[in-house]
């Protein structure tokens, strides 16, 4: 195996059109690799590269951990970071590893979901913007062609009044989410609700986006009835970690009482 | 890089894993390792200051960047006010996930000099011990506490009472 850790992203880009595999806070792709289930001819360590971990307002450089969006990231980003491992890996983990592994049960996809966030790439021959519903794929695929490295994550100039992340997992401390969301709410009633772990990609729930956005001040039965077309509208299955039904009710209560801390 | 205050130098297969770098070719066997998957936190050491779990991290990428071991946190002989609180009130049975429990308590303590319960349990919660359970451990960590900011510590709850 060889590897090269440029200081520049130009020369990480060029690595990366080589083939090489992108290694930044290395904590999902070295448990791969301690478990021989990649072996990767050639790895481009991309932490030194300064650039990648710029952060100026609403655009957040790939090479960012978990632990600087824990403490400077909007409300819900922040709140999803708290829960992403434990210290020692927020201080690796990067929000563009998490992109690049693209998991289900990502805990940064429903923020980026929720706000309608891009992501943007670049390879040698340039860069695009993609929107995060373009760029998740399918369970652990995402967009990125060969040769193309994740350089920042763009949210839109103003984000939502309020937004709320919340997760259910089995243990309350280092847990992989068996259902994670981000509930938003603007000034004048528009609502959104993204979920992870609930589907092969990060989901929106439109039909319960429309209703509850056209309630000013939602009842009780309002609320009950997000929480139930929230639960229908996710697509979850059944794993080692939990069911179907399980994750279909968490969804609904997780949503109905993030949007309740939203309306608070 | 520099390891516990002394720089080192060596040669490595670029596949070598910072864990095993230290425990092999320095012998710093204090680290230890455990999953090798980044759940246990045994391979727990700071790297420029911060904890980081040693098995999800090649030597290489540690080039340049100071790195501190279990072995660099007591001066002089002196154990560390961390170690001395575990020592103190009983936060280790077999000591399999102490010297990551430890790093991650030193590393907290410099954040954060009165850590409340919770807050303890979180800075923690990417460390497991499978044998003394995290009520020791946590009184460990308040009783450093208390040392570090110069007061005496609070009796471990097994004392006094009825
Ligand atoms: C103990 C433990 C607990 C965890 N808990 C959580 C959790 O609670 N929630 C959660 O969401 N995740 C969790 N994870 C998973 C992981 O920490 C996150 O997904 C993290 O954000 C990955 O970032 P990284 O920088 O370490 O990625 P790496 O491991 O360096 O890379 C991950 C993948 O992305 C690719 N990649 C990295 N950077 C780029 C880039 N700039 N462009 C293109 N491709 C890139 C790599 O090639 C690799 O395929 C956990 C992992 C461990 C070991
Ligand atoms: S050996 Fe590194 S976390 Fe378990
Ligand atoms: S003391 Fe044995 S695992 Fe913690």
């Amino acid at each position: 195996m060889q590897a090269f850790h440029p200081k520049t992203l130009d020369e990480a880009l060029a690595a990366a059109a080589d083939g090489a595999t992108p290694l930044a806070g290395g904590t999902d792709l070295m448990v791969e690799v301690n478990f021989g289930k990649r072996r990767p001819e050639m790895v481009v360590g991309l932490r030194r590269i300064a650039e990648l971990r710029e952060w100026e307002r609403s655009r957040i450089g790939s090479g960012v951990t978990w632990r600087r969006v824990e403490r400077d990231g909007p409300r819900a980003y922040a709140q999803a970071a708290r829960t992403v491992g434990s210290p020692q890996i927020r201080n690796a983990a990067t929000i563009g590893g998490n992109l690049g592994t693209a998991s289900p049960a990502g805990d940064g996809h429903p923020f980026l979901a929720a706000v309608d966030a891009s992501i943007e790439i670049a390879s040698t021959s340039g860069r695009r913007l993609v929107p995060w519903y373009e760029f998740f794929t399918g369970p652990k695929q995402n967009a990125l062609q060969p040769g193309e490295l994740i350089t920042a994550v763009v949210l839109p100039e103003r984000l939502p009044e309020r937004h709320e992340f919340g997760k259910v997992g089995v243990r309350n401390a280092m847990v992989i989410s068996t259902v994670c969301c981000v509930v938003t709410r603007d000034t004048e009633g528009s609502t959104t609700v993204a979920l992870g772990s609930v589907g092969p990609t990060p989901i929106r729930v439109p039909a319960a986006e429309e209703m509850i956005s056209a309630e000013p001040s939602p009842s009780d039965s309002a609320l009950g009835e997000f929480a139930r077309l929230v639960s229908e509208g996710v697509r979850p299955i059944t794993d080692h970690r939990s069911t179907e039904e399980y994750r279909r009710h968490a969804a609904g209560v997780l949503a109905r009482r993030l949007l309740e801390r939203c309306l608070a | 890089m520099t390891v516990n205050g002394q720089p080192v130098s060596a040669e490595v297969e670029p596949r070598t894993l910072l864990v095993h770098f230290l425990r092999e070719d320095l012998r710093l066997t204090g680290t230890h390792v455990g999953c090798e998957t980044g759940y246990c936190g045994a391979c727990t050491v700071h790297v420029d200051g911060e904890p980081v779990k040693s098995c999800t991290m090649f030597a290489v990428q540690a080039d340049g960047a100071n790195v501190t071991t279990i072995e660099g946190i007591a001066s002089n002989g002196d154990l560390h006010p961390v170690q001395e609180g575990f020592w103190e009130r009983h936060g280790l049975q077999c000591g399999y996930c102490t010297p990551g429990m430890i790093m991650s308590s030193v590393a907290l303590l410099s954040k954060n000099d009165r850590p409340s319960e919770e807050e303890i349990r979180h800075g923690i919660e990417g460390n497991l011990c499978r044998c003394t359970g995290y009520h020791n451990i946590v009184q460990a960590v308040q009783f450093a506490a208390a040392r570090m900011r110069g007061e005496e510590p609070p009796a471990a709850d097994w004392e006094g009472g009825e």
